[in-house]
């Protein structure tokens, strides 16, 4: 009798369970580098974006900085400062990655987007996350495939929709410009005939990106020699030990740490290896975004205009004034930065 | 009491085993990613021996004398240091499954670290941090065993340190989740918390080697008194010794050591475990010759994990994940070995 009234209860409650909140799965439309979830509202009624993650947001804040809702990550006050208005004035709302989520799901109803925007190096555990935010949240996701390769497309692409698309037609030439030139002078250079870069990253510059990894991707696009590939094609950053370093004997060494640079140039250990002896050490601004990895986005095609100049003498006298040009048009900064 | 009337170890297995460590140091200069012919490297020693010019390339210089020498002497001072620290715990604990970081000076090194890498402080900061935040996690655990008198104030100790150390973890991860996951900082913390000898250069050497002799001297001092604190309270204290004060210095001691360590070498687990159960299976639990041959043991121990993690694979593993992979099949094998034999 009582086991009989449990058994009611469970298969009721297993009937009622679509009511409590699980919504039908999401539809999901794909178009060029564009995965959509649920429904898309028609371009014209996008007005309030959420960038999801870092790439995103500045894919976002380049293309409709009035849709932005705000920053997914504490920016620095000087990355802010360097930024016009309205983006130096947004709020940092935190992000949207699956358990490393710094975004409640409940303040982002309250947010109420339009739309979620997020961008980067897109893999099933990335989609299925989207999705799930839709079937949760009942707000449409977008992802949007992110290499440097594909910048031109993905401004094109995500100006269209949303509705922005004569400014992303705009920025789209303007990134196929640099991404062309950089191609030619690629091109025109046989893989042995490339500089041999380093690019030393973390707190002593012996962390590096491997062969395929997007934080080498300025390099290779800007036609360096990651030696790191001598390493072997391990994808994504690996420790390395100074006396690699030493055996793959780089003739140019990038990095984004000033404090490094200047060290290296005075260490010892470092003197034999030939960017050092050259001096040919470079340290990439970050302001107001990573120039040469980080955040994976559209920021990039700063570093490759900087990375020509440096590593082939391209446009060396040019190069401060294409950026300001760049910053100009991507970001709105009217004064110079560097 | 000499060396005539206690009694004798092994005598071919404590041979065995100098003669392993002697072949692990000399391999450490001989091993790495930069190709060094043994030729080479003995000319090099050689000459600097003797004060005369090898006539080698600058490079292979710089490789041996700047990079692998600083490298095994890093490699020495952490496991020495490690190990005795562990040896000395797992006396005063009376506990075989504990670690130098069981007051939790590991959790508040790796704390001070995060943060010092969160705020983008330089190198020497960071180190300084994370030394000052293990110093401060042992000092909240002690503060807390004074406080609560009504329990065995070993289980206290214990129990403070496990509870601090897992706030301070909570603290590292706190300040991950809020780093941007493409930044330099999260890949920075995460290697950090793994250890790694690859960055250590003479200048860190030469401020941590001190410090961690003056932790070591009470330990060798008080070797004969340690022995006695594997008695329970009272029965030491009727054999005349201070318990609390003799177990204050220790911690003291052990803590200096440890958080030197980490603050130079990050988080290198496994060894101030493992260490001491070889050392005893090879001289007996008495603390005057464990001690010894655990700094010993550890050297070799962390000079040869770090040849494999700068070998193993063609990046540099951090020195965590090896000294995990050696020391626990090797925990294991000496489980199983002590029990049948005992």
């Amino acid at each position: 009798m009582k086991r009989r009234t449990l058994l009611r209860a469970v298969v009721c409650a297993s009937l009622l369970a679509p009511l409590g909140g699980i919504r039908a799965a999401a539809q999901i439309t794909k178009s060029g580098l564009i995965t959509a979830f649920g429904r898309m509202p028609p371009p014209s009624d996008i007005k309030r974006v959420y960038a999801a993650g870092a790439p995103a947001s500045v894919l976002l804040s380049a293309l409709a900085p009035h849709k932005m809702l705000g920053w997914p990550w504490r920016m620095s006050d000087e990355a802010l400062g360097a930024l016009g208005s309205p983006l130096r004035d947004l709020p940092m709302l935190g992000r949207l990655s699956g358990r490393g989520s710094t975004m409640a799901t409940e303040a982002l109803l309250a947010l109420k987007p339009d739309l979620i925007l997020d961008a980067g190096d897109v893999d099933d555990t990335y989609l299925s996350t989207a999705q799930r935010v839709t079937e949760q949240t009942g707000i449409p996701y977008v992802v949007i495939e992110g290499h440097l390769a594909d910048s031109a497309r993905q401004l094109h692409e995500t100006g269209r929709m949303l509705d922005v698309e004569a400014r992303g037609n705009t920025l789209a030439d303007y990134a196929e410009e640099i991404l062309s030139s950089a191609a030619r002078i690629r091109e025109a250079m046989p893989l042995e005939k490339r500089p041999r870069v380093y690019y030393g990253r973390g707190l002593e510059g012996l962390e590096t990106g491997m062969v395929g990894s997007l934080h080498m991707e300025a390099i290779d696009i800007a036609g360096g020699y990651n030696v790191a590939a001598q390493g072997g094609d391990k994808i994504g950053l690996a420790r390395v030990s100074l006396e690699q370093v030493i055996g793959w004997a780089p003739e140019v060494i990038i990095t984004q740490d000033s404090s490094f640079a200047n060290r290296i140039l005075e260490d010892p250990r470092w003197r034999t290896i030939p960017a050092v002896r050259t001096k040919r050490v470079y340290c990439a601004p970050t302001i107001p975004f990573g120039w040469l990895d980080v955040p994976p986005s559209v920021n990039r095609l700063a570093g490759v205009i900087w990375l020509l100049a440096h590593l082939h003498d391209v446009g060396k006298d040019s190069m401060e004034r294409k950026v300001a040009e760049f910053n100009q048009l991507f970001y709105g900064i009217e004064k110079r930065v560097q | 009491m000499s060396a005539k009337n206690a009694a004798l170890p092994p005598v071919p297995a404590y041979l065995l085993a100098l003669l392993g460590i002697v072949a692990i140091f000399m391999a450490a200069f001989a091993f790495g990613k930069y190709p060094v012919s043994p030729s080479n490297l003995l000319r090099s020693a050689i000459a600097r021996l003797t004060g005369g010019s090898a006539g080698l390339p600058e490079a292979i210089e710089i490789v041996i004398w700047n990079i692998r020498l600083p490298r095994v002497v890093a490699g020495m001072l952490v496991g020495a240091a490690l190990a005795a620290a562990g040896a000395a715990y797992q006396n005063m604990f009376r506990n075989p499954l504990v670690s130098p970081d069981i007051l939790g000076v590991s959790a508040g090194a790796g704390f001070g670290a995060t943060l010092g890498i969160f705020f983008g402080f330089s190198l020497v900061a960071i180190q300084i941090t994370a030394f000052v935040f293990g110093l401060a996690a042992v000092g909240i655990v002690y503060g807390i065993s004074g406080l609560v008198r009504r329990h065995d104030p070993v289980l206290v100790l214990v129990l403070a340190g496990v509870t601090v150390g897992a706030l301070f973890g909570a603290g590292v991860s706190l300040f991950k989740i809020l780093s941007d996951p493409h930044s330099q900082q999260l890949s920075s913390i995460t290697f950090w918390l793994l250890g790694s000898l690859n960055g250590i250069n003479s200048r860190d050497l030469a401020s941590a080697a001190p410090l961690v002799l003056i932790g070591l001297v009470p330990m060798v001092l008080l070797r004969w008194r340690v022995n006695l604190l594997s008695l329970p309270d009272e029965e030491a204290a009727a054999l005349g010794v201070d318990v609390a004060r003799l177990r204050l210095v220790l911690i003291v001691a052990a803590t200096l050591v440890t958080a030197t360590i980490v603050s130079i070498a990050g988080i290198v687990g496994w060894v101030g475990l493992v260490v001491p159960h070889a050392a005893r299976f090879l001289v007996g639990p008495n603390f005057s010759r464990l001690l010894p041959a655990s700094l010993l043991l550890g050297a070799g121990f962390v000079v040869g994990t770090d040849v494999l993690a700068r070998t193993l694979v063609v990046i540099e593993l951090p020195l965590g994940i090896v000294t995990a992979m050696v020391g626990a099949p090797f925990f294991l094998y000496l489980l199983a070995h002590t029990g049948k034999t005992e």
